[in-house]
């Protein structure tokens, strides 16, 4: 029987796109539960890090260092954070949309911007959008590693030495659960001491082998471990985003070979009854 | 009983060691120090080289660092690893194939190879293997 062959074929590939999308959901959940260890794995140092840096604003430290310095805003240095890939619902256009809000507004008061992506929808969106692009990095894969960062990392942190930029802001987003995803402006440097009664103690560190190259060395690998905490947060986020836009997507199918299946049904109904009434038809013809 | 002080190792991926110590020996960048509960508040960096850590029940624990910083409180130590593994996971193997490398690397100055760090890697394959044959030594 030829009924519905179309609407057969129909049912069959919405079938197929469910298998995958279901697929992508499970994959993308047990890549989320990962990154989320990650991320939890990796806040301990940048904690610690942040302390010792706070002790060091704070205890009358001989040297004070530029990257604590704050200076007049020229020019602005953005670290982007992305994902590689699609298909993980708006992720990555509130994140663009956000930065677009923040980049307005320097632009109103004709301050320049100079941009490094981490990620390839980043480098796409700002190739795109016209950005001035110094660093990238992408590709950095499930488990991104911390030396995959310090490349474009540097990049920045030398246009802030040099007075390319005066403040360097980290854009990307925060996970705070699978459902919510936080798009955030979080600015690195300079790094503003926390205002805290118990840090005002009186001692120094004894540095070596020096508090300048001590320093250095420490402002560096905070600002290291913020952005990289960044990519992981965002990792998180993208497979979080991916896991609910796949299981709508998932859920759309399902609606869809409903309806699909109904449609079929009805047509093949209505063949049998027109068939029957035909049967009956011409045996009312032959008596 | 001996006096303690809380030890934290970690690095950017992760924390690597939490608890508390009778001493902590690491090879700072001016030489190897040995740090004792009550040291007075010292910020220094580190060499790729092993961390010591000796808990109060006499274990001695080994972790290999590729730099970092430690940081001295009275009460607490902190080691703000680079890249620290666990000394047990070291793949030997790869520390030599790595030494091997960088050697291949320090004498063939022709070709265009940034020859400090090379050397630093050399240093880092160095520091491993010492970390290994210790490890070895103590089985």
């Amino acid at each position: 029987m030829a009924v519905g062959k179309e609407i057969r074929t129909k049912i069959k590939s919405v079938k197929n796109t469910q298998k995958i999308t279901r697929a992508m959901e499970m994959v993308a959940a047990s890549k989320m539960r990962k990154a989320q260890e990650r991320m939890a794995a990796s806040r301990p140092y940048a904690d610690k890090m942040r302390n010792v840096i706070d002790h060091l604003a704070h205890s009358n430290p001989e040297y004070k260092h530029p990257y604590m310095q704050v200076r007049d805003v020229k020019r602005v240095g953005f670290i982007v954070i992305s994902s590689d890939r699609g298909l993980c619902g708006g992720l990555n256009s509130n994140l663009f949309r956000k930065a677009i809000v923040t980049m307005k507004e320097f632009d109103e008061q004709k301050i320049e911007m100079t941009f490094c992506t981490i990620g390839t929808k980043a480098a796409g969106f700002f190739k795109r959008v016209g950005g001035n692009i110094v660093a990238q990095t992408a590709h950095m894969g499930d488990s991104p590693q911390l030396a995959d960062l310090i490349g474009s990392v540097k990049v920045m942190l030398d246009a802030f030495d040099n007075g390319e930029i005066d403040r360097l802001l980290l854009v990307y987003n925060d996970f705070v659960n699978t459902m919510t995803q936080d798009s955030k402006v979080e600015q690195l440097l300079p790094i503003e001491p926390k205002e805290d009664k118990e840090l005002e103690h009186h001692w120094d560190y004894i540095y070596e082998p020096e508090a300048k190259i001590v320093m250095t060395q420490l402002l560096t690998r905070y600002i290291e471990s913020l952005v990289y905490q960044g990519v992981v947060e965002n990792l998180a986020c993208e497979q979080a985003a991916r896991m609910v836009a796949m299981k709508s997507a998932s859920d759309n199918a399902g609606d869809m070979i409903d309806d699909l299946q109904l449609v079929y049904n009805k047509a093949r109904q209505a063949a049998i009854t027109q068939e029957i009434s035909e049967i009956c038809g011409g045996a009312a013809a032959l008596s | 009983m001996a006096m303690t002080m809380h030890v934290d190792i970690v690095s950017a991926e992760e924390a690597i060691f939490s608890g508390p110590a009778e001493r902590v020996f690491a090879s700072a960048i001016m030489g190897e120090v040995g740090i004792l509960p009550r040291h007075t508040p010292f910020l220094t960096q580190l060499k790729p080289g092993e961390v010591r850590v000796i808990t109060p029940d006499g274990e001695e624990n080994f972790y290999y660092v590729s730099g970092g910083m430690l940081e001295v409180q009275p009460f607490t130590v902190t080691v703000l690893s680079d890249t620290a593994v666990r000394a047990h996971d070291l793949d030997e193997a790869a520390a030599i194939q790595a030494k091997e490398a960088a050697e291949r690397a320090l004498q063939d100055r022709a070709a265009d190879i940034d020859y400090a760090q090379a050397q630093i890697q050399l240093a880092q394959a160095v520091a491993q293997l010492s970390a290994i044959k210790r490890l070895r030594g103590k089985r």
